[in-house]
């Protein structure tokens, strides 16, 4: 099958694709959603105690953990794309991906912070891989207040491609903050992940929570993108002629 | 069904984690569906006016 990938970094042909696309990973989302929250809270036992049910707040917060860091990769990834092959679309859809990432940043630190409200006995800890995250949720934000603060997109794509790879260093010290080789140099609070000790349901639970999150990134990153596309090409023919804006008459 | 959001005294906290969650990625797609249609409008308005 000859399909040529560079038909679709044209965002002429991109956006009716963007646009048929988010329903399906809307519904798988909800779908996996949905089972992974049933599983998590009637498949799993409570494997502490009755009084430490607030274990089941795992579900969101470790989803929600792993879409902050893999889509910062992510955008990282649409910005080499950009600088390298210099595509107007790979930069949007790093700028689409950027809030949706944020987002996922916050909710992890905030579940976090009730999680270790009712665990460690504090809401928040300078402790390294809570630190760390905090500063990906900065670096999320410094990209997009550069990305605005730059009146031409051209520029604004580059430089803030730039700051996005640079802060790509964070996603490693987050990782190693509480899987370091020496346990003992490990001074986190916060407890080491340990998929294999984790019970089988639970894990399935979490794991079904997280590809719930990553369809939902997709969904809601094709719909931001669409929007980017037509405020960036709002000049173009194609445009003007889409029958969503009144052309095609 | 009382236990159940009782959550073991934890409930509270339990459910604003999830409420929280919640709110925040369906208030994402509701502002990026929002934002959308604003950009549609103001292109179509730009349409009606290159036209007249």
């Amino acid at each position: 099958m000859n399909l040529n990938w560079f038909t679709y970094s044209a965002p002429i042909n991109f956006y009716p694709l963007a646009g048929r696309m988010i329903t399906p990973f809307a519904l798988l989302a909800v779908l996996l959603i949905g089972i992974g929250l049933y599983w998590g809270f009637f498949q799993t036992p409570d494997i502490l105690s009755e009084q430490k049910q607030y274990y089941r707040i795992i579900f969101p917060h470790v989803a929600a953990a792993w879409m902050s860091m893999w889509l910062y990769i992510v955008m990282v990834g649409w910005a080499l794309l950009g600088l390298v092959f210099n595509t107007r679309l790979s930069f949007m859809m790093a700028a689409a991906t950027a809030p949706t990432g944020a987002l996922f940043t916050f909710i992890a630190l905030v579940t976090g912070a009730v999680w270790g409200k009712t665990s460690w006995g504090t809401w928040w800890d300078w402790d390294p891989r809570l630190t760390s995250e905090l500063i990906l949720l900065f670096l999320y934000a410094g990209y997009m207040a550069l990305q605005s603060a730059i009146e031409d997109t051209r520029r604004s794509d580059r430089a803030s491609a730039i700051l996005a790879i640079v802060g790509l260093v964070c996603v490693p010290v987050i990782f190693w903050s509480i899987n370091c080789p020496d346990p003992n140099q490990c001074a986190s609070l916060h407890q080491q992940s340990s998929l294999e000790h984790v019970e089988s349901n639970i894990l399935i639970a979490m794991l079904l929570t997280a590809l719930g999150f990553w369809m939902y990134s997709f969904a809601v990153i094709f719909m931001r993108v669409r929007r980017i596309i037509l405020e960036r090409e709002r000049q173009t023919s194609w445009v003007a002629e889409l029958p969503e804006v009144g052309g095609g008459l | 069904m009382k236990e159940f959001i009782y959550a073991g005294g934890y409930g509270l906290y339990l459910w604003s984690a999830f409420a929280v969650t919640a709110v925040l990625m369906v208030g994402e797609v509701v502002v990026e569906r929002r934002l959308f249609k604003k950009v549609l409008a103001r292109l179509k308005r730009i349409k009606r006016m290159e036209q007249a």
